[in-house]
């Protein structure tokens, strides 16, 4: 070893360190990557929140893009996205399906009188059955759901325009270019 | 309502209050047999709250911690074994959920990183030491020699003029 490189390693050592420390800072340990990307959609069936008549269920997630939220009414971060959804819910390249999330029927129906409807439909999931299996730890999530029912990419947190113009607008994009 | 008795009243509902709070992880839950659980209490301790990382789902009080215990507790007595029930979580939430990374290609710089460096410490320490060796017990040249005479002779006399 000759003896520049002897002084120089710690330096490196140090430097690499350094880069490993500040790329692990970068990251947001509450936001936890889902092992269900390109994965099918786990089989669900729940009622629909405004008609619990109808169903919604893996078909209806089938032959288009889904965008699909998860919400809840007490969910302070969710009524911040609504805005968002509703701008977006004109758009005809997806539609937006809800998962009411550990909610109450009363509560989510008043939220959708009082600031509009934007989700073509909603799964009414009040006891978190249909959300264990979507791995949904959290409200607001977003999956984005492929015109074969795979889900292509999950946001965690709130859909706002930075989000929707550098993520999942391109997205939605590529996947209606695949058709 | 006397005071005295609404004292009472109130001390009463706040130990009603205290009990419901201490009994929300097994009370609810029945066992067949004290091994099972032990079973139980072993595997919710092994896996993570995602909302309070920092917790494992048999510490945690959030909502959806309550629920992923309900959902364990179901699977376990449908008579799902244990390999099963953590599946069904890691396949959902991915291996963050449990609390002891699995040992695989991903991960095997956490799991032999620090054997690494201990060998790579050791392997610095032996070197130096044996090096440091090499060096005491190489003789000086006679070049190095004369050079070390002259350096020390004008100090000899230095010192000599002062005494």
């Amino acid at each position: 070893m000759s003896k520049s490189l002897r002084f120089l390693l710690p330096l490196i050592v140090f430097g690499a360190l350094v880069v490993l420390l500040v790329f692990g800072l970068g990251k947001d340990p509450t936001k936890v990557p889902s092992p269900l990307i390109d994965k099918p959609v786990p089989a669900f069936s729940l009622p629909e929140l405004t008609d619990p008549q109808r169903r919604v269920d893996n078909d209806d997630l089938k032959g288009q893009i889904s965008l699909v939220n998860v919400w809840a009414s007490w969910c302070n971060s969710c009524r911040q996205e609504h805005q968002a959804l509703m701008a977006l819910s004109s758009q005809t390249d997806f539609q937006i399906v809800g998962l009411n999330w550990k909610d109450n029927a009363e509560d989510a129906l008043a939220v959708l009188r009082m600031t509009g409807n934007p989700y073509a439909m909603n799964g009414y999931d009040p006891d978190n059955k249909v959300g264990i299996h979507w791995g949904v730890y959290g409200a607001p999530e977003t999956f984005i759901v492929d015109q074969q029912g795979i889900i292509r990419y999950k946001h965690i947190g709130p859909i706002d325009r930075q989000v929707w113009e550098e993520t999942l607008q391109p997205l939605i994009a590529r996947l209606k270019a695949e058709e | 309502m006397s005071p005295r008795i609404k004292s009472l009243a109130l001390s009463a509902l706040l130990l009603l209050g205290s009990g419901s709070v201490s009994a929300y992880t097994l009370e609810e839950f029945k066992f067949d047999s004290p091994a099972q659980e032990a079973e139980f209490r072993d595997l919710i301790g092994k896996l993570r709250c995602l909302v309070c990382q920092n917790e494992s789902l048999a510490g945690s009080q959030a909502g959806l911690a309550q629920d992923l215990r309900n959902e364990v507790y179901a699977m376990m007595r449908a008579g799902q074994p244990k390999d099963e029930i953590l599946d069904f979580l890691v396949e959902r939430y991915g291996d963050f959920v449990l609390y002891e990374p699995p040992l695989k290609p991903s991960t095997y710089l956490l799991w032999f990183g620090p054997f690494v460096f201990i060998g790579v410490g050791a392997f610095v320490v032996v070197r130096t030491l044996l090096g440091k060796k090499q060096a005491q017990d190489e003789p000086l040249s006679e070049a190095e020699r004369e050079r070390l005479q002259a350096l020390m002779d004008p100090q000899r006399d230095a010192h000599s003029s002062d005494s």
